[in-house]
């Protein structure tokens, strides 16, 4: 007879002083491990409780404007550093890390149209309704010294944007037409127009750096290259666009905030359907700008509130707003793609998290793993109705509420009068036009 | 001088050397070769593998067995990151590494791990969702590899009992194994004289530490049973029908004559339940939260202990039930009925999940085991069957047993314990998840008085047996899985390591509604609401947004697009696709004919579902 029992050594299984941690055998066996299954389902559903739950997005509020925050623009090498600028031609550079302002300059008579930082991070471009552009220095004066501009550049028109190019001494500006400038000169090197509107924006495309696309108030959006003396193509869309933003990881792509409501993706090469068509907004889009993954953008709404659009989607992920927070005009992505600014009417700048239940601060490595794991969970389940149903909810503020309702019947109404049309006809009589196609009048060459 | 010892031509030589120095034994697991049955648990660690290796042999590692060995042998080297040489490189010192590349997994062991059933076709899917399942699935194999390498690091092995040639093992006593055993595992056998207080039903902890029994006559007891412990011991002066541990060893559930009672580790009684009246069986499903009752009035009763709510009240309809069991694997629970059917039950419903007819008379017992696989039966006619619970309920094996069994168990293992009158007989399958053969009994032992309980204690060699004497404590070697999972159930946790369990259980607490047949089909895709949704969306939309446009043929070069020609290819695209549709019906058509030919005849009966 052979005998073998099971005969386990307590030494082996039990901590020998309190100091030690405690032992933890595992096996792995899926028998060792019933209901996998529902009880990952569990823990999804706890972790997208808690995700909920966590959800609190408002960090900061930078008060101290005078006006209505009319243009912001990120510091490229001080990822604590913003500038802004307001109706009432004052710009404020901000230290975000003690959350206070840090420079004041009256820069303007009447709103500063636009704001843009120098590459390098050495100085800053200002253009205002007094027919000017302004280069600042970025550091302060010394004392004693009177803060003046380093250059200043008298125009025949008023400028309403200005944008900076990404690696040469070089900047455009808009208004009646395209300028191209470069810093040493005080004429431009060219301007391009097409068409007799005014320009509201223009801006440098980070990666294919002499492409600049522009948007007009007659509806349309124009690219340009700079290395020719006419513009490329432009698309006219059903309203007017209000600014573009170009992809930092894709040269290709831009999305273009409209006043319908909506915002386009475009692929440049194709300009006569959009990629994608993000609706969720109940009022005219003012701004919208990339995150440097160039996964996500975030736009701000005359609605009072800032959405995030992943770039592949049509709907939004995340909506922010709050109570005293009024018609936001100018958003921006930090470059760290961590936080997001809002600047609005009621002369506030507003620093959000750009992934709203996100801890911040330093990690140990246990919770990475914990979080890293919930984010596994929540990803399976993700389309499991009662998961789906929290990780989607979001409270709006009533107006907003009322309003997604109101326009959801108006566009079921026009749907059915759509499908009305269509089954009466003869067919093929009544095209079938996608939602894309819809919005986009003509493209020229 | 010997140069450093190369693999695989080391190995012969030695092997040579062992056979010339003594002959080795016989062992009884080298008679029969069961490749499609062989499994991790039941072979060594894989650590083994390499004998030729100059590593010090322990000496627990002599009983290896050989054959499994070689039943590994299909193993296939996992490569992730590019070719490896067939010969490893050699390093400055000259030495070679004696074990290149990563650890080989046998396909069988990671087999185990699979989660993803590779036999299935991948929908017919947008290459989008396409290509992320086929990343998802190559993610899994993946991981399934990693896992079943770790099972390298497992320190337990199973325990064995074998018989000298011509031996069977079913005659080797009790007596005998506790002699021949060490002394930690011989004191794992013990007796209970216990005969004023009448027979006793037994239950263990979840960890298999603890062990709680309660007499006909109202005794109660519960005991750290390996130290010997008494927790606490009361008599509740009413007969006590069944008892049960709930998820920790500080809550015991009683029932009794009347009514359904909760103590705690100290014998104090925490509550007395008055909804669960008259129960006679008592089952607790671990990670639900759930005490199942079954009653007298023939009410199966579902009371969630983390809230103390009933969850649901069932009516077997059936009558008495005093027949009960839970399928570990997805907590189903099972009743056995005096007309011969088992009915198996979730919350979720108000009718039964299936009902099985198992037996000629009235069904006494009922078992399933850890993996969910096979259920054991016994009936009034003298029938002891097993059952396969995957697909469609067929018998397996069965056996006449002069007496019947009125109590069966499964262990962690597989083997199944049956009583006997006074005789506990264990049958032992051939590895881990096949089911036991039931044409030899691995042990039988005889007890002092008629058996009333019966259960295997988790993660240790040992049977409880309650009887009208007492209680016993036999040993089994092989019946328990030797290597526990410390985040599961630990059994040599502190009291903080409790504590921190319970609270992890009590978050995941998995809900009642989710008790079903396939405890996998929550990840998979409810393929009937999709439909439905789709058809609705096209009724909204008035057309399909998904189905594809009528073929365009795209304008020519000049001269090469006339009207004519353009029809032409339109015609061509439109008939290959009429003549596919056409070879789909075609193929798709002697299916339906093969179903619709089997329910010709007389009326189904339920026993067709024996026919193979």
């Amino acid at each position: 007879m052979k005998v073998k029992m099971l005969s386990r050594n307590p030494d082996n299984y039990v901590r020998e002083t309190k100091l030690d941690l405690q032992r933890v055998p595992r096996n792995y066996d899926p028998t060792l491990h019933p209901f996998e299954v529902p009880r990952e389902y569990v823990r999804a559903l706890n972790a997208t409780k808690l995700e909920r739950v966590f959800a609190k997005p408002f960090l900061a509020s930078l008060d101290g404007h005078r006006d209505g925050v009319n243009c912001l623009a990120k510091h490229p090498k001080s990822l604590g550093t913003v500038l802004s600028g307001a109706c009432d031609g004052e710009v404020r550079i901000w230290n975000l890390t003690k959350r206070n302002c840090i420079r004041t300059i009256q820069a303007h008579e009447g709103f500063v149209r636009g704001i843009c930082t120098r590459f390098c991070g050495s100085s800053f471009f200002t253009v205002g309704d007094d027919k000017t552009v302004k280069q600042w220095k970025m550091e302060g004066p010394g004392i004693g010294e009177e803060e003046e501009p380093l250059h200043t550049i008298l125009g025949k028109t008023v400028y309403t944007g200005i944008d900076h190019h990404w690696k040469e001494g070089i900047f455009a500006t808009c208004g009646q037409q395209v300028d191209i400038w470069d810093e040493q000169k005080t004429s431009p090197i060219c301007s391009m127009t097409w068409g007799y509107d005014s320009i509201s924006s223009v801006k440098f495309n980070p990666i294919e750096t002499f492409l600049l696309g522009s948007c007009a108030s007659d509806r349309n959006i124009v690219l340009y290259d700079m290395r020719q003396a006419t513009p490329l193509k432009k698309v006219i869309l059903d309203m007017r666009t209000n600014t573009i933003c170009w992809n930092p990881m894709e040269a290709f792509i831009f999305t273009a905030a409209n006043e319908d409501y909506n915002l386009y993706t475009f692929d440049m090469r194709a300009l006569d359907t959009p990629v994608m068509v993000h609706m969720d907004h109940v009022s005219a889009v003012l701004d919208v700008d990339y995150s440097p993954t160039g996964k996500e953008f975030v736009s701000a709404s005359f609605d009072k509130s800032i959405r995030i659009f992943p770039v592949d989607k049509s709907r939004s992920r995340e909506v922010y707003h709050t109570k005293r927070m009024q018609h936001v005009i100018c958003v921006k992505w930090t470059s760290d793609s961590k936080y997001i600014m809002c600047g609005s009417d009621e002369m506030n700048i507003r620093l959000w998290k750009a992934n709203a239940s996100e801890k911040l601060g330093v990690l140990t490595s246990r919770e990475k793993a914990a979080k890293d794991y919930n984010e596994k969970l929540k990803e399976k389940f993700r389309y499991h109705p009662h998961i789906k149903r929290i990780a989607r909810h979001r409270h709006l503020p009533k107006p907003i509420y009322s309003q997604i309702q109101e326009q959801r019947v108006m566009k079921e109404a026009r749907r059915r009068k759509e499908v009305n049309r269509l089954k009466h006809s003869k067919p093929g009589s009544v095209p079938m036009v996608s939602e894309k196609k819809k919005h986009v009048v003509a493209v020229v060459k | 001088m010997e140069t450093a010892p190369k693999p695989g031509r080391d190995i012969p030589p030695k092997k040579n050397k062992l056979q010339n120095k003594k002959k080795r034994p016989q062992r009884y697991w080298e008679e029969e070769i069961t490749p499609t049955t062989a499994t991790a648990s039941a072979e060594p660690p894989p650590n083994k593998k390499r004998n030729g290796e100059p590593r010090p042999q322990k000496p627990k590692n002599t009983h290896t067995p050989k054959k499994s060995r070689i039943s590994k042998k299909p193993q296939f080297l996992k490569k992730p990151r590019g070719q490896r040489n067939a010969e490893p490189p050699r390093s400055v010192s000259g030495a070679q590494d004696p074990f290149p590349g990563p650890a080989p997994v046998s396909v069988e062991v990671a087999q185990k791990f699979r989660r993803i059933d590779k036999s299935k076709k991948l929908p017919h899917s947008k290459s989008k969702t396409r290509s992320r399942l086929e990343v998802a699935e190559a993610e899994e194999e993946e991981i399934s590899v990693k896992a079943a390498r770790s099972e390298l690091l497992l320190a337990e092995e199973p325990g064995f009992l074998e018989g000298e040639e011509g031996e069977d093992t079913a005659k080797i006593r009790q007596a005998d194994i506790v002699e021949a055993v060490d002394i930690a595992s011989a004191a794992k056998h013990f007796d209970l004289n216990l005969r004023q207080f009448g027979p006793y039903r037994l239950n263990y902890s979840q960890t298999g530490r603890h062990l709680a029994f309660g007499g006909r006559r109202g005794h109660v007891a519960a005991l750290d049973w390996v130290t010997k412990k008494l927790m606490c011991e009361i008599n509740v002066m009413e007969a006590v029908r069944d008892i049960r541990f709930l998820h920790s060893e500080a809550l015991l559930a009683v029932a009794q004559n009347r009514w359904l009672h909760i103590y705690d580790n100290q014998g104090i009684e925490l509550h007395c339940i008055r909804r669960c009246d008259r129960v006679t069986r008592l089952e607790f499903l671990p990670f639900h939260f759930l005490l199942a009752t079954s009653s007298e009035t023939g009410f199966l009763t579902y009371l969630d202990v983390s809230v103390g709510k009933i969850v649901a009240a069932l009516n077997a309809r059936a009558g008495r039930l005093d027949v009960m069991t839970q399928n570990p694997y997805n907590a189903v629970i099972h009743l056995g009925h005096s007309n011969g059917t088992v009915s198996l039950w979730s919350p979720a419903m108000k009718e039964p999940l299936a009902k099985i007819l198992c037996h000629r008379g009235g069904v006494r017992a009922v078992a399933v085991d850890s993996t969910g696989t096979c259920m054991a039966t016994s009936g009034l006619d003298h029938q002891l069957k097993i059952f396969d619970l995957r697909g469609k309920f067929q018998p397996l094996s069965a056996r006449t047993l002069p007496q019947g069994a009125g109590h069966l168990a499964f262990s962690q293992r597989g083997l199944l314990a049956a009583g006997m009158g006074d005789v506990v007989n264990i049958w032992a399958g051939q590895g881990k998840a096949s089911p036991p053969s039931l044409e030899k009994p691995y042990l039988t032992h005889r007890l002092s008085g008629h058996v009333h309980g019966l259960q295997f204690c988790p993660f240790e060699d040992v049977l409880g047996v309650g009887h009208s004497g007492g209680i016993t404590s036999m040993l089994v070697p092989g019946a328990a899985e030797p290597n526990f999972d410390g985040l599961e159930s630990n059994p040599y946790r502190s009291r903080k390591q409790r504590q921190e369990w319970e609270v992890k259980a009590l978050l995941e607490k998995v809900p009642a509604e989710l008790i079903c047949l396939d405890p996998r089909a929550l990840a998979e895709v409810d393929v009937v609401s999709l439909e439905q949704a789709k058809k609705e969306r096209i009724e909204r939309l008035g057309y399909d947004p998904e189905s594809k446009a009528p073929f365009q043929p795209k304008p020519k070069l000049k001269g090469r697009s006339s009207t004519a020609s353009l029809v032409k290819r339109k015609r061509k695209v439109m008939d290959e696709e009429h003549r596919d549709k056409v070879r789909q019906s075609l193929e798709q058509q002697p299916q339906k004919q093969e179903k619709a030919a089997k329910p010709v005849g007389a009326r189904p009966s339920a026993l067709d579902r024996f026919v193979r």
